[in-house]
């Protein structure tokens, strides 16, 4: 850069020895008065930085606001979607309303499991001890057992040592009782769960199985309990084919 | 040294201070601080050149500073202020460089 000065051009070394005796302090007014205008400079330039850095919309260019609302736009989106996602769960917690949906379903957890046979119940009931010593069971009159116990309101069945559920079955193999693939020996003893009363009414009437059993040389003891265990437990297996509807 | 001694207490104090920028006094701020610097380093050559002044040094900071706070004032009023605060900044700007240039020439030699 070529420029006219108005001073005649000073040697480096001259200008050094001005800085150095520049540099050492000297008091005086015009002295004190410049450094009370730098001090007010420096505080002004640190003020304005530090302004400067929380800076305002208006002073980002376009590239960076296309980013900055890119940015927004993407968070806005995902809270969105965390917004239908809790007003849902809060829809579901609504319909049933907290405890009392719980209890609801503790409730019919304990009574499908009683129905699947998967836990082991106590209650009032009869026992039935069946002895036949010629054999010559049928599966009718075993059917026509279970049949009548459940219409009297048996809410437990057991026959021998098998639980007897809904998907149970019973066979006659080599003139012995097969429940459930299980060989069940005579005399086997049928415990039952429901009113006693009604259950031994069922069983006592006539053409019944208590009849039946009297036919083939039989007989049965029925006794009334106040607290019965069914402790004999089914097993149960995962569906193969069937599967649960999903609900909404 | 004591002008020094200054600028390091002032910009410490702003630190510690940390103000806020008052509203009205934001858009003067920025181009009061360039056209204050315009004036330093005016005067850090003329100390090498032998010829500062203190009572020069300290008007043409302060009629530096008014004269870049009333154009952008005007800059405003006209509804041309970020462009006039551009122009002055460029303006400033050129002559810190060549006030630079020639602290460096006399230091340097080159």
């Amino acid at each position: 850069m070529t420029q006219v000065q108005g001073t005649p051009p000073v040697s480096p070394r001259h200008a050094w020895r001005r800085v150095l005796r520049l540099i050492r302090p000297r008091i005086s007014a015009g002295n004190l008065l410049a450094a009370g205008i730098t001090v007010v400079i420096g505080f002004a330039l640190v003020t304005q930085v530090q302004a400067a850095n929380d800076v305002a919309l208006d002073d980002l260019r376009e590239t960076d606001l296309v980013a900055l609302l890119d940015d927004v736009t993407k968070r806005a989106d995902t809270l969105e979607s965390e917004i239908r996602l809790l007003e849902a769960d809060r829809r579901a917690l609504e319909e049933g309303s907290g405890a009392e949906a719980g209890e609801a379903a503790r409730a019919r957890l304990t009574s499908h499991q009683i129905l699947a046979g998967t836990v082991a119940v106590e209650g009032s009931g009869i026992t039935m001890t069946v002895a036949a010593p010629g054999g010559g069971f049928t599966p009718t009159m075993m059917i026509d057992l279970m049949q009548e116990l459940r219409n009297a309101g048996a809410e437990a069945i057991q026959i021998g040592p098998v639980r007897v559920v809904a998907d149970s079955w019973i066979g006659i193999e080599d003139g012995t009782l097969v429940v459930d693939g299980e060989q069940v020996a005579v005399p086997f003893r049928i415990i039952a769960i429901g009113d006693p009363h009604t259950l031994a009414g069922a069983m006592a009437i006539p053409g019944g199985f208590s009849d039946s059993v009297r036919g083939i040389g039989g007989n049965v003891q029925l006794v009334d309990g106040e607290l019965l265990v069914v402790d004999a437990l089914h097993r149960a297996e995962e569906p193969q084919y069937a599967r649960p509807v999903p609900s909404e | 040294m004591i002008p020094l001694i200054g600028l390091a207490a002032g910009v410490i104090l702003g630190l510690v201070l940390s103000p806020t920028v008052p509203l009205w006094l934001e858009p003067y701020l920025p181009i009061a601080v360039i056209a204050a610097m315009d004036a330093v380093f005016g005067g850090i050559r003329a100390a090498l050149e032998a010829s500062f002044n203190d009572k020069v040094f300290v008007v043409s900071v302060l009629s530096n500073v008014l004269v870049a706070a009333l154009i952008v004032l005007l800059g405003n009023q006209l509804g041309v202020g970020s462009q006039l605060s551009t122009g002055v900044v460029v303006v400033l700007g050129l002559r810190i460089f060549s006030n630079v240039a020639a602290i460096r020439r006399h230091l340097m030699g080159a």
